[in-house]
């Protein structure tokens, strides 16, 4: 493919009848049953950055799936520049100009970036040549959009944040002129989330379009210039971002009032209930992340730790879960301490009563493939109450999965349904469940409400306060910010490995957080 | 890339093997035609000789015995994650359990079952708990570890052969089984079954698929050891031991393959010979995974493969110009289509019977959630 941008910075004046880049008007799909999308119409100017938002299960992801060629439409009509086409599959939504940057990134880990970047659209079989060209083409995207990365890295040494710069060059080098971001800083830490913005800024005054699909209302509101709010399959309303607010658009988005601040009382917390010693504890590869911390947790509190991704919170997090081996210290749950033997320690932790929801619930906290009555008794399979013996009760299981089903309201309401049919927010439910629903003295959680839409938030931080409420010990790790100073009564700082600061929630100010989170030191005060 | 498409349950389960055995048999009948033969009444012969008359079912009912053991002891460690391939050699090492039925053929042959299918257990499962060992706690990978113990498990067996447990004045064979303490075959309770092989051990093989079916499915060990098949770092989270897990799947698997010694070994040729095994552990991998390692599918797969073995002795025998070899052309066609190329029909059946879903589940237009702050 020779669509390099170049040529493709002509394409505008072609379609000069029309401002709009792209434009969809009553778009149809249907699932089987589910309609998917109901009659959609969307108008995106040239030259702006449009904001898509709904609830997961809106009908986001398959209406870009459809302008992308992934599904056809069942009916209606897509413009692109002001002419109507038929988008038959990625690579023709390409020469038009559509590029796609996935929240999952398709790229080869073993190939350097440069590599990456010509995937698919190597021009001649030499690849030497393909090569000199794209490097001098990398340069001058990197130089237009400050996309600054290095070449010849391979994409696996570098970080998200790079990964993700190499999928917006690969549309670009691709000639998109319309770029579309399916969730783009769910993996990315604050810092790196605000250069995608520089980014997209730079994009923008260059003339390209941006479609964001996201959750997350800050973003919506700092970056897009107009915005469309989507609830079950329909496009409820497009806003010009300047006359909305956040609370606006969580309200179209779930389709009643929402309460973006989370309302708690005062903490009263009692004695201590998980108490961590001089904890080390070391990464896959042997890198201490963890370089000796003391915390400990009482009964009736949240204890916050924020820190910038990386600082070695999942570390710490894994290691006082009973996952990770810790290199040396004690960790005490109810005065007891726990052994680290084995490759079971998860389960001696669950046995001293504490509870785990796992940053990455995906990937660690549910086996997909099972059905929904089985995750429901991950973790606690050994339990008594699921049969005495070596034999698994499975109606006991069953009910009891039906019983969380209907208190946690978790969709559909089917114990035997495969877990990978529940839409994200419901799989989040299952692991959230699972965990808070039993007699447990501390109860850890990681990133709780990452990848989780603004109803769900509401229903995870109410959960947690109620668990705090009664006289549970709580101990959450995220790196929202926002989220710590909402949710915790202490705030403790990590930074490279240590607690740097210890906070009162109710004296944290974003700005002294932040300077601790790059980690300006000063003694942690005594408990 | 599309959407995904999924087939209905029907189609992937009896219909794709079904197209799948047809083409392999389209094909060797093309073979058969290449050296001059009717392929129809091949395969006609081929059919008759399997499942046509009682003793050819007695045969068939034989080789699949066999082949369930094999089968099963694939399956079950492929729940785990785990690719044995070591049971050609584990099934081989448990043949060392003729010596304890040799030792008790004073005895009734009740005695002579129990005991040595007790040792061909344990034999299996330990020849299969080293490279499980080696797995779970020195990270050598299984798959190398198991093909290198068939290896060694051959030129041990070679050696206790020849040098420690042959009969005196004979090459490479042991004592056979007194006459008193035989396994009974069908035939002596069911004449149906002519002077066919099939013994007692096809009913041990029944309890196997039991066995495996309950074990995996109704335990909380089985529990285990699917999570950490399907998601070792969620094994890991939910306090699951993979070491443990590796070790009891595999001996258990081993175990399984051992049986092969009870049927083949104690119960038809009542005696220990040199590779006695014949190929039904490698047999087993193309069983396990045509009968998509469920107990029911390694059944009739296991019932399939029986009826080739069979079938195809008897087709060497009524038509001499198809060799022996060309018999195993065909035997290998199947597993080919069955194993290696069993999605080969997929895009076509997706085209007739495929169900559209979305890539990523949208399963309902999520409803509010109004009744989720009151919950808890």
């Amino acid at each position: 493919m020779n669509a390099s941008s170049q040529n493709s910075n002509q394409r505008p004046a072609r379609a000069a009848d029309s401002d709009l880049a792209i434009e969809l008007r009553g778009i149809n799909k249907s699932f089987g049953p589910v309609h998917a999308n109901k009659d959609i119409d969307l108008k995106v100017k040239r030259g702006t950055v449009h904001g898509i938002v709904g609830e997961n299960g809106a009908g986001k992801s398959t209406l870009m799936s459809i302008l992308y060629g992934f599904y056809t439409a069942d009916s209606g009509e897509i413009f692109v520049n002001g002419e109507k086409v038929t988008i038959t599959d990625s690579r023709h939504a390409l020469g038009l100009g559509i590029g796609m940057v996935h929240q999952h990134f398709m790229l080869v880990e073993n190939f350097t970036i440069l590599e990456n970047v010509i995937l698919g659209a190597e021009d001649s079989a030499l690849l030497n040549r393909s090569l000199s060209h794209a490097r001098g083409e990398l340069q001058r995207l990197a130089d237009d959009y400050s996309l600054t990365v290095d070449p010849d890295a391979l994409v696996k040494d570098v970080s998200v944040g790079q990964q993700q710069r190499v999928e917006i060059l690969k549309a670009l080098y691709r000639g998109a002129e319309v770029l579309v971001l399916d969730e783009p800083t769910g993996v990315l830490t604050p810092s790196e989330a605000d250069h995608l913005f520089r980014i997209l800024e730079q994009l923008r005054a260059q003339g390209k379009t941006i479609i964001l699909i996201t959750h997350k209302l800050r973003e919506i509101m700092a970056i897009t210039d107009e915005v469309s709010v989507m609830r079950r399959g329909e496009m409820v309303k497009t806003l010009e971002t300047k006359n909305t607010s956040p609370d606006e658009l969580a309200e179209l988005m779930v389709g009643r009032h929402v309460l973006l601040r989370v309302d708690k009382g005062k903490a009263n917390p009692t004695s201590t209930r998980l108490e961590v010693r001089n904890l080390v504890v070391k990464d896959d590869i042997g890198v201490i992340r963890v370089k000796g911390i003391n915390l400990n947790v009482r009964a009736g509190e949240i204890v916050g730790i924020a820190g910038v991704a990386g600082n070695g919170q999942s570390e710490l997090l894994e290691a006082i879960a009973g996952m990770r081996k810790p290199v040396s210290g004690d960790i005490m749950v109810s005065g007891n301490t726990v052994s680290f033997h084995g490759d079971d320690g998860a389960a001696r932790l669950r046995r001293a009563g504490l509870a785990h929801v796992p940053e990455d619930r995906h990937r660690l906290g549910l086996v997909t493939n099972f059905e929904e009555w089985e995750n429901s008794i991950l973790g606690y399979q050994d339990d008594d109450r699921y049969g005495s013996g070596p034999m698994l009760d499975i109606a006991a299981a069953r009910a009891e999965a039906m019983e969380r089903i209907e208190r946690f309201d978790i969709r559909p309401k089917n114990p035997r349904l495969r877990t990978a049919n529940f839409s994200g927010g419901n799989q989040q439910k299952i692991v959230l469940a699972r965990e808070m629903d039993r007699d447990l003295d501390v109860l850890i959680v990681g990133q709780p409400t990452r990848g989780v839409d603004i109803g769900a938030i509401e229903f995870i931080h109410n959960q947690i306060i109620a668990m705090r409420d009664a006289g549970k010990a709580i101990l959450l790790v995220s790196v929202e910010l926002d989220e710590i100073r909402s949710l915790a009564d202490r705030i403790l700082v990590m930074f490279d490995g240590e607690l740097i600061a210890e906070v009162d929630a109710a004296d944290a100010d974003e700005r002294t957080l932040g300077l601790y989170m790059a980690g300006v030191k000063e003694p942690v005060t005594a408990q | 890339m599309s959407a995904a498409r999924t087939l209905p349950n029907w189609v992937t389960v009896f219909l794709m093997p079904a197209l799948n055995v047809t083409l392999a048999f389209v094909i060797g009948g093309l073979v058969v035609a290449a050296i001059g033969e009717n392929p129809l009444r091949a395969i006609q012969v081929l059919v008759y000789g399997a499942f046509g008359y009682g003793e050819g079912w007695g045969y068939t009912l034989h080789f699949a015995t066999n082949f369930v053991f094999t089968g099963l002891a694939v399956a079950l460690a492929y729940h785990a994650g785990l690719f044995n391939i070591g049971v050609e050699g584990q099934a081989y090492v448990a043949g060392l359990a003729i010596m304890v039925a040799l030792a008790l053929d004073n005895t009734h042959w009740v005695v002579v079952l129990v005991a040595s299918t007790a040792a061909a257990a344990v034999l299996g499962a330990f020849w299969a708990a080293i490279p499980a060992y080696l797995q779970a706690k020195r990270g050598s990978h299984i798959v190398i570890t198991t093909i290198m113990f068939n290896f060694i498990a051959n030129a041990l067996m070679s050696y206790m052969l020849s040098q420690v447990i042959s009969r005196p004045g004979a090459n490479a064979e042991t004592e056979t089984i007194a006459a008193g303490a035989r396994l009974p075959l069908l035939s002596q309770y069911l004449p149906f079954f002519g002077h066919s092989p099939v013994n007692i051990a096809v009913i041990l093989a029944i309890f196997a698929l039991i066995f495996v079916y309950v074990l995996v499915w109704h335990t909380k060990f089985g529990f285990k050891l699917r999570t950490l098949g399907q998601n070792p770092a969620a094994a890991r989270y939910a306090g699951i031991s993979a070491v443990s897990i590796i070790i009891i799947t595999m001996a258990i698997s081993g175990a399984l393959a051992g049986l092969v010694a009870v049927n083949e070994a104690v119960g038809v040729q009542k005696r220990l010979v040199v590779a006695y095994v014949g190929g039904a552990g490698f047999v087993g991998i193309a069983v396990a995974f045509m009968g998509r390692a469920h107990p029911i599918g390694v059944l009739l797969a296991a019932i399939l493969f029986g009826g080739l073995y069979q079938g195809g002795q008897e087709l060497a025998f009524e038509m001499p110009s198809v060799s022996s070899d060309l018999i195993v052309v065909i035997q290998a066609l199947v597993i080919l289509f069955t194993g290696a190329m069993s999605e080969i029909f997929r895009p076509f059946l997706v085209r007739i019977f495929g169900r559209q879903e979305p890539d990523e589940p949208e399963p309902e237009p999520e409803p509010d959630t109004t009744g989720a702050g009151s919950a808890l």
